[in-house]
């Protein structure tokens, strides 16, 4: 599903920062996989390239068995319709369009007519648990809502694929478990799922943990959940 | 994605309503630029149109030329002779300055008294040529009759052509038209009606001038000539024109040639022209102000937009990680402007046009109580071309202004766009 090469990425400035140094990375398709890593590792901006929300410097990058490089930001955009699905810590979502709106924006944008994304969208909020919340503005939603209210606006295009970064990184702990139990759900119906965070209890609840330092991989461990953890 | 969708709209709107503020701001400005554009063109015009209407007694062209005394002696002549206009003075002008278009000699008698039947009053009566109706701007009505023609100055018919005044005098409801009236004991026909909407008070009857000759014995003379010119534009021309004129009429009638006083003309042609000047400088710096108000607008429109732009970066950088493509964005951006600077323009174009003719309605009803007195103000009005083309300029200028931030804005990568706070 995803396969990097060899993949650099350096931030110009004046001080070069150098965040991703030959990365080589496989995800199979159905992966459940969380990164991990201090502040500053380049989880982030994997995360980033991964999700072409951010292009990089050498190497190769395959999403499907397409070479993602160069792209232009309408080609990036159908990719990211398409194929991807983002979670993120702050939700961004739109805060003068309510839950229903907000799950529906990206069949808007593939065009597909309103009263149709509505329905889906109000299908998606009943499958996160928040039908009854449909008219309510994010800022009339807790934070948990709110990711939840995220996550499903990031499976309504049916994605391959979800990227999550640090979604449980504004939430308190309790929320915390509602999310990652959404996810894992998310994961049983065979959407990739990428999770970059830097909390070991999310993380354990994945299968696979990639540890990032200092734009390295530090380890690549398969993970059974409540069990031993073995080498890969 | 078609540019005018009605899920863009719908997308727009939504926009629009969560700001309420900026987009009254942006309609404002634009729609007080259209507005004071408008106003301010349509008052200039209205002046122009109210001065240039007490023009309209008379061609704005016409020229009048009269005979007095002379003031030197020439040629064996003593001074303070009285001069006369002959026929053929008239001729030799006409054939001698090509920018004579219409003339009449003129022969004229006031006071005289005109009866008919049992009525009868004291007006001025004028022998003149059939241009004559012409160069004074008469009007005769379908169904009033006719002006003096070629074949009553031929035959020096008895026929008259009265005004509204006579008739409503002497006639008191009555048909004029084929009726006699009598002129210092002398029978005529009247033939027509006059029914200029001048401000004469005075009773006007018409008659031919050679019939004048004949009867009020000036056979071959005239009193004064008038005429109209044409192919002189501006105030130059018109002063060389009279120059030559009195010089070529002080030939003719024998008189030092710096001897100015002794014939009058006035050159109406020469009036208009100046204050027609007056009034494009006038317009003109009117146009001036307002295209400053515009460009006032378009810089609020500019600036707002860039605001606009910068405020919602994060909003783009969020949409485009959810799969919008930056056309589609810059295309909502664009859209929303040319539907502010659309709407707001037209009605700031509709409250202008709306001033102006509350203005013209008072103006009138101001003047028409007054009487018929000189008119400063009339008939405000706009070139529909100019303000379509400052609306279009605005909307434009309004397009640029969120183009070019929105460009911006929607190139950023979605990563930086999102941090964007």
């Amino acid at each position: 599903m995803i396969h990097l090469e060899k993949l650099n990425k350096t931030y110009p400035g004046v001080q070069p920062l150098h965040v991703l140094k030959d990365i080589d990375l496989r995800i199979d398709q159905g992966e459940y996989v969380s990164i991990m890593g201090a502040s500053g590792s380049g989880k982030s901006t994997l995360l980033n390239v991964l999700g072409i929300l951010d292009d990089y410097d050498t190497g190769r990058y395959m999403l499907d068995g397409k070479l993602i490089a160069g792209l232009s930001e309408k080609k990036a955009a159908v990719y990211r319709n398409k194929m991807i699905g983002f979670v993120f810590q702050s939700f961004n979502l739109i805060s003068f369009k309510n839950a229903m709106e907000n799950v529906a924006l990206p069949l808007f944008y593939k065009g597909v007519a309103r009263k149709k994304r509505n329905q889906l969208a109000l299908d998606y909020l009943e499958k996160v648990g928040l039908k009854d919340w449909w008219h309510h503005y994010p800022n009339e939603l807790s934070g948990g809502q709110k990711q939840r209210i995220s996550i499903a606006r990031a499976l309504i295009s049916q994605p391959r694929i979800i990227l999550a970064d640090e979604p449980t990184g504004a939430l308190d702990s309790h929320t915390t478990d509602e999310v990652i139990q959404l996810l894992s759900q998310v994961n049983n119906e065979g959407i990739t799922m990428i999770v970059v965070t830097h909390e070991r209890s999310v993380a354990e609840q994945t299968r696979r943990i990639i540890h990032l330092k200092d734009g390295f991989i530090e380890s690549d461990t398969l993970y059974v959940p409540n069990l031993t953890a073995c080498s890969k | 994605m078609k540019f005018f969708e009605f899920d863009t709209i719908n997308e727009i709107f939504s926009t629009m309503r969560q700001s309420k503020l900026r987009t009254f701001l942006t309609g404002f400005s634009v729609a007080w630029g259209i507005f004071m554009l408008i106003v301010l063109l349509g008052s200039g015009k209205g002046l122009q149109n109210g001065v240039s209407s007490n023009f309209r007694n008379n061609a704005v062209n016409m020229v009048n030329v009269w005979p007095r005394r002379t003031n030197l002696p020439y040629k064996g002549f003593k001074a303070y002779r009285r001069l006369r206009f002959r026929d053929q003075d008239m001729e030799m002008l006409k054939n001698h300055f090509p920018q004579i278009d219409k003339a009449s000699g003129i022969i004229s008698l006031y006071g005289k008294t005109v009866s008919y039947g049992k009525e009868y009053g004291n007006y001025s009566i004028e022998g003149v040529m059939p241009d004559y109706k012409d160069i004074r701007i008469l009007s005769i009505e379908a169904g009033n009759g006719r002006f003096i023609n070629t074949m009553d100055m031929m035959e020096e018919r008895k026929v008259a052509v009265i005004n509204q005044k006579i008739a409503e005098n002497l006639f008191r409801g009555e048909k004029p038209l084929g009726k006699y009236i009598q002129i210092g004991g002398i029978a005529f026909m009247v033939v027509g009606v006059e029914t200029k909407t001048s401000n004469d008070e005075n009773g006007y009857c018409y008659i031919p001038h050679s019939t004048a000759q004949t009867i009020y014995n000036k056979k071959g003379y005239t009193d004064e000539f008038y005429f109209t010119v044409t192919g002189m534009d501006n105030p130059e021309a018109n002063e060389a024109f009279t120059l030559a004129l009195r010089k070529t009429l002080a030939r003719s009638l024998i008189v030092h040639p710096d001897d100015t006083a002794a014939i009058g003309v006035w050159n109406m042609a020469e009036n208009y022209v100046q204050t027609m000047r007056i009034f494009s400088t006038i317009q003109l710096f009117v146009l001036i102000i307002g295209l400053c108000t515009l460009v006032a607008g378009i810089v609020g429109v500019g600036n707002i937009m860039v605001i606009t732009v910068k405020e919602r970066t994060r909003e783009f950088g969020i949409k485009k990680a959810i799969g919008a493509s930056p056309a589609t964005i810059l295309n909502s951006v664009l859209v929303e402007s040319i539907m502010i600077t659309g709407v707001f323009g037209y009605l700031g174009m509709m409250l202008g046009i709306g001033l102006l003719e509350v203005l013209s309605l008072i103006m009138d009803n101001a003047t028409s109580g007054g009487g018929e007195g000189p008119k400063v103000f009339l008939n405000p009005s706009v070139d529909l071309n100019i303000v379509l083309i400052a609306t279009g300029i605005l909307i434009v200028s309004g397009l640029l202004a969120g183009y070019f931030p929105a460009k911006r804005a929607v190139n950023i990568k979605p990563v930086e766009a999102m941090r964007a706070d």
